[in-house]
């Protein structure tokens, strides 16, 4: 299992691949065709790379993840069920029903994370985009220490104890100690990262030294650190707010909250800058250092890896404590910057698992996590404001998420689906055989 | 996985046979051996610790046993103790630690580990037994689906999602036609339908099996709470199934202790024993567990001889989702009786840590469910009875317990070889 390097490997719809095959059928041409017809064949290239590379399967994907969404929207909408009941009379009805309840849908999914018009003003209309920068930032930095993970053919479940690891080391240092205000905030998110990457590196360091599977150890490390910080959070003198029976902690002293970017109208914090900083950290750490090399190396194949004198069990540890650093930065970031009036257990709000789906859709790769991270960043936002004012249950968003990852995953049906042309990828993907073939799953 | 085993020098005229000596069960031993002795010097218990054996609609009654907590767990202690010892000794022998050996050593474990906890108290062994076995149903049939996906050489993370397609469908299905055995249909259908995703993207599309595992899972969970949220909250009476009776086998139901855990139990029960033993028979002594067990192997040798490797491992991963739907409908028709939000809350998971645990056999994988199950029963049980350890500390065990088990004890299994990688036929 963890020999398998998940997301890396898919390179057949990207451009690169295309270009050089592209170049030996224009190179065939041009042995035949005079000269002159050379720039129509290379925009004719280019346009089959748009219309059939790894963008066009993005685009694509949503969109079919998005009618997924209508369809599920429209059959358990009530109008369009009592419209239904006398279709053949009026099918019309039925029709405008549909039409109502799936536009109203994303009309108020795209209000809610992008813009929304009906609010006065620009500074009012503009404030969804904001805050689905903010749900964002979490986000890609969880995104990002499992991507890493997946680089070094790691799988990371452990999102969730290492966020809830952070959150608390962060929050113990934000609220008990008095410090000055620029040290504190650093000194706190110092801790909640080490704290993540210590928790986050003990599966790496089991994985090294006894073989353990990292996959069961994050699980169970999840559960750990849950009840663990469960414990804690009860008793008085541990991480209890004094003076309360709640299970939830003191609120974070002023000097250690995250400031705000653009004033307090907008939620967007400096949350956001660090995780700019981390992306093109990761970046620079995956594809220009020396490390991030030997982590892609045995991510690829670590046997080989071995044998060019890369130390692998050192590498599982040293990838699993950065992806755990920066799952730590989304979890100082849950209190530093989105709940500072103090956490309890559930801190994490799922982000953990999320962050899988993230580095999934990203592809592991930085700045593919930082797009997803922004896109399943304005779901949250739009879901949540969705659910206010169209009564759409929020959980819709994680359908629409997981079909997004699952058709990307596969573009040889998003292709069969839209009757794409086949990219002249000498891949491994069975393009033909998938087109000549029913896809089963839909 | 760590340990190699150095091939003897090819050429030399008198082969050595390669010895293999792992520390870490002896290691481990001695830890759990510690933590008993621990518990009887530095946090001794005074007074008896009573078990009780028989509930009071028991035909035969079985009398209350009664320990005195410290000189039991003085005895035990130095018992544990010995047979650390004793597999040191084994090891340094070259003799591998006997599996009897080690499940003794956790019985014994567990004996002074309640006797502690019970001091001065009464624990219900049955009450502890029978809820155990509901807690720990949901985990067997997904270990078993996490086996036979596994075995075939496809990585299946969706056994959470196909218990709660399960669970969902078992109580819609269960609730409209008004019997159960409809929605336990119902829910294997849809476990079935979960896997068909899982086998179509991972087999025909090459999509890596661990992305669509983990997507599968996202999925089912979105789309039963949107279902859950709209359809069923809006007309409660679609989310009330019918729940299936407790079947007393007449006879074996009156063995003492073991008659009420084992005997007295839903349908769901009894296929579930009948699907670990048929699992384990055929896995390993039928024709579908040789090509099963090859195509998770070695699946280009099994082309060869004719197995159709992509078409059987289809089939087998579609089987999976039948037997973790059957897990799912146990929440909805037997243990909790109606569907709510992500009720499964991550038992796909510690499944997927039993079949590991376990070591991809069935029988392994289904004790290891049991023991998760046991566990969380145990804290349950002792929530009540009031324990001197913290909820969250008990609650927290089987989970060091488990990290503890794969780092120490299970380090030197190994998974079939060909586990989560597509076969490409060239």
């Amino acid at each position: 299992m963890s020999d398998e390097q998940p997301p890396a490997e898919e390179a057949p719809v990207d451009a690169p691949v295309d270009a050089p095959v592209e170049a030996t059928v224009e190179s065939a041409e041009e042995v035949t065709v005079e000269p002159t017809v050379e720039p129509r064949s290379r925009f004719s290239g280019v346009l089959r790379e748009i219309t059939t590379g790894g963008a066009a399967i993005s685009v694509f994907a949503v969109v079919l993840a998005l009618i997924a969404g209508a369809v599920l929207i429209a059959v358990t909408d009530t109008g369009v069920q009592r419209a239904a009941g006398y279709f053949f009379s009026r099918p019309g009805d039925t029709l405008s029903a549909i039409w109502d309840s799936v536009s109203g849908a994303y009309v108020s999914l795209f209000q809610g994370s992008v813009v929304n018009f009906r609010r006065p003003g620009f500074e009012n209309a503009i404030r969804p985009f904001f805050s689905t920068l903010a749900f964002a930032t979490p986000l890609i930095a969880a995104g990002l220490g499992v991507a890493i993970g997946f680089r070094a053919g790691l799988f990371n479940i452990g999102g969730r104890g290492q966020m809830i690891i952070a959150a608390a080391l962060a929050g113990w240092v934000g609220f008990s100690f008095d410090l000055p205000a620029g040290v504190h905030l650093v000194v706190a998110l110092a801790a909640g990262m080490a704290g993540a990457a210590i928790w986050s590196g003990l599966a790496g360091f089991l994985r090294a030294t006894t073989g353990a599977h990292e996959v069961i150890t994050t699980i169970m490390l999840n559960y750990v650190a849950f009840y663990f910080i469960s414990y804690l959070l009860r008793h008085q003198g541990l991480l209890q707010a004094p003076g309360s029976n709640n299970p939830k902690s003191a609120a974070m002293n002023p000097t250690a909250v995250f400031p705000k970017l653009l004033g307090d109208r907008y939620p967007l914090t400096i949350g956001f800058l660090l995780v700019i900083a981390a992306t093109i950290f990761t970046w620079w750490l995956l594809n220009r250092s020396n490390l991030g090399f030997q982590f892609r190396a045995i991510g690829e194949n670590p046997r080989a890896a071995r044998v060019a004198g890369i130390n692998v069990k050192r590498m599982y540890v040293y990838s699993m404590l950065i992806g755990g650093a920066l799952i730590g930065l989304a979890g100082a970031n849950q209190v530093q910057g989105v709940i500072t009036t103090g956490f309890t257990s559930g801190i994490d709000a799922g982000i953990g698992f999320d962050a899988i789906t993230v580095a999934l859709l990203g592809r592991s790769r930085p700045w593919g996590v930082f797009a997803a991270g922004i896109l399943f960043g304005a779901f949250k936002a739009g879901g949540f404001s969705m659910q206010a004012a169209q009564g759409i249950p929020v959980d819709i968003v994680l359908v629409v998420q997981s079909l997004i990852v699952l058709f990307i995953a596969a573009p040889p049906l998003v292709r069969a689906v839209f009757r794409l042309p086949d990219p002249l990828t000498v891949s491994r993907v069975k393009a033909p055989r998938s087109r000549s073939k029913k896809v089963v799953t839909r | 996985m760590s340990a190699i085993t150095q091939p003897a020098p090819v050429g030399v005229a008198h082969l050595t046979r390669a010895v293999v000596k792992s520390w870490k069960a002896p290691f481990a031993l001695a830890v759990f051996a510690a933590l008993s002795a621990l518990l009887f010097w530095g946090f001794a218990r005074d007074g008896v610790s009573t078990f009780q054996l028989s509930t009071s609609s028991d035909a035969i009654q079985l009398p209350h046993l009664v320990l005195p907590t410290r000189a039991t767990g003085i005895v035990i202690s130095v018992v544990l103790i010995a047979m650390a010892v004793w597999a040191f000794v084994l090891v340094r022998r070259a003799i591998r630690v006997p599996l009897w050996f080690t499940s003794l050593f956790a019985v014994l474990f567990l004996v002074v580990f309640l006797a502690w906890v019970s001091a001065g108290d009464t624990l219900p062994v049955p009450g502890l037994l029978v809820g155990t076995v509901a807690l720990s149903a949901p985990l067997i049939f997904g270990a078993l689906s996490g086996v036979i996906c596994e075995r075939g050489g496809v990585v299946n993370i969706a056994i959470e999602g196909q218990l709660l397609a399960g669970a969902f469908v078992a109580a819609l299905v269960g609730s409209i036609t008004g019997s159960a055995y409809v929605g336990l249909l119902g829910a294997m259908i849809a476990g079935m339908l979960v896997s068909f995703v899982l086998a179509a993207f991972s087999i025909k599309y090459f999509v890596d099996q661990i992305i669509v595992g983990v997507v599968l899972n996202v999925l089912v969970a979105g789309l039963t709470s949107f279902l859950y949220s709209t359809v069923l909250t809006r007309s409660p009476a679609l989310n009330n199934p019918p729940q299936f009776p407790r079947i007393r086998i007449p006879g074996l139901s009156e063995i003492p202790l073991l008659g009420p855990v084992l005997f007295r139990q839903t349908i769901i029960v009894y296929i579930m024993y009948f699907t670990v033993v048929a699992v384990w028979f055929g896995m390993f002594h039928t024709k579908w567990g040789l090509r099963l067990r090859s195509t998770g192997e070695h699946p280009q040798a099994a082309d060869t001889v004719g197995i159709n490797v992509n078409r059987t491992r289809f089939w087998n991963v579609s089987l999976a989702g039948v037997i973790a739907g059957m897990g799912g409908a146990f929440y909805t028709l037997t243990s909790v009786g109606a569907f709510n939000k992500e009720m499964t809350n991550g038992a796909g998971f510690i499944a997927l840590a039993a079949v590991i645990f376990g070591g991809w056999r069935p029988l392994q994988a289904t004790l290891a469910a049991l023991l998760f199950g046991f566990a969380s029963n145990l804290q349950n049980v002792l929530a009540v009875s009031g324990s001197p350890v913290p909820s969250e500390f008990m609650l927290m065990l089987p989970y060091i317990v488990t990290i503890f088990a794969v780092a120490g004890l299970v380090g030197k299994v190994r998974m079939p070889a060909a586990d989560g990688k597509p076969y490409i036929k060239s």
